[in-house]
């Protein structure tokens, strides 16, 4: 949601007059939304300015996008960060996965969450 | 090394935030929004002479006994001194990969020393003396039309040229 928040607020700036740069690793959600210039960093969601200590790493993404506020001629220019989180994918298959017994907890939750909410609501249309 | 793939390696957060919601019983996905047109302001002098601000949707410190709910329901559009950087932003109300990797180092989402850094070594004329947060929302329209146009209006009582948003 973080992705959509300030590609709706990058879009207010341009069209006012004021260039801008998104910087993010949610590339879908940016990119549906349509924003002028946007450094994708292909990392867990989170550290879209480079990994957490790494000074170098974090100069270079700032360079870059900065480096994109001047270069691009049009709107929807993307570029890749040319970095990589890890060797191995792991970190790819643990935000909002979850596992068939998860998947059943999940429903579980959620009945139990409509079923409270339809409460308060029935309540408060006996109070109205 | 050449590698391959049967699959594209960037995620969609679009199909895993669907999934996900759909695997807790809701059964109308959130709509994201879609736009065929992009707006597009050119910088009008070069880098090395313009003042540059960051945007974050992080909130400042929770204040201490503050619920995290409080915090939620207190949260605003803000304007912040970059000279007073809080030791650590607050995120634990927004959603990231938070069982991969952490926001303990402000800089590896919000890069105000960075920018600092940049300014110092004559990268950008100058950062803005203040940097600013929105909330992260699910109201297209309360993003639009009521935090965008605060954070035009901190830029222009801070002279900002261009302005870089993180998002985390």
């Amino acid at each position: 949601m973080c992705h959509q928040t300030v590609s709706l607020v990058a879009r207010v700036l341009e069209e006012s007059g004021i260039p801008t740069v998104v910087v993010g690793s949610a590339r879908d959600i940016v990119e549906e939304c349509g924003v002028a210039r946007f450094l994708f960093t292909d990392f867990p969601l989170g550290n879209p300015c480079g990994k957490p200590w790494d000074k170098e790493m974090q100069r270079s993404i700032l360079d870059m996008a900065l480096d994109l506020l001047q270069g691009a001629w049009q709107p929807r220019t993307t570029i890749q960060a040319p970095f990589i989180w890890s060797e191995d994918d792991a970190w790819r298959t643990v935000f909002m996965h979850f596992t068939e017994a998860e998947r059943q907890a999940f429903k579980k939750a959620g009945d139990a969450r409509r079923a409270a909410q339809a409460k308060v609501k029935e309540k408060q249309a006996g109070e109205a | 090394m050449l590698k391959r793939r049967t699959e594209r390696s960037f995620l969609s957060y679009i199909d895993l935030s669907r999934e996900y919601y759909a695997a807790y019983g809701y059964d109308k996905p959130y709509a994201w929004v879609s736009n065929p047109d992009v707006p597009f302001a050119r910088l009008n002098k070069p880098l090395s002479e313009c003042r540059v601000a960051l945007v974050t949707t992080t909130d400042l410190e929770k204040l201490p006994g503050e619920t995290a709910q409080e915090r939620h329901l207190l949260r605003k559009v803000y304007a912040h001194p970059a000279s007073e950087i809080p030791d650590h932003f607050y995120t634990l109300d927004l959603q990231w990969d938070q069982a991969t990797t952490h926001t303990e180092d402000n800089d590896s989402f919000m890069p105000l020393n960075r920018l600092a850094e940049c300014a110092r070594d004559g990268k950008v004329g100058s950062a803005s003396p203040r940097f600013y947060g929105v909330m992260t929302d699910y109201s297209q329209g309360k993003t639009m039309k009521h935090s965008a146009p605060r954070v035009i209006e901190f830029c222009r009582e801070d002279g900002v040229d261009a302005v870089i948003l993180p998002a985390l």
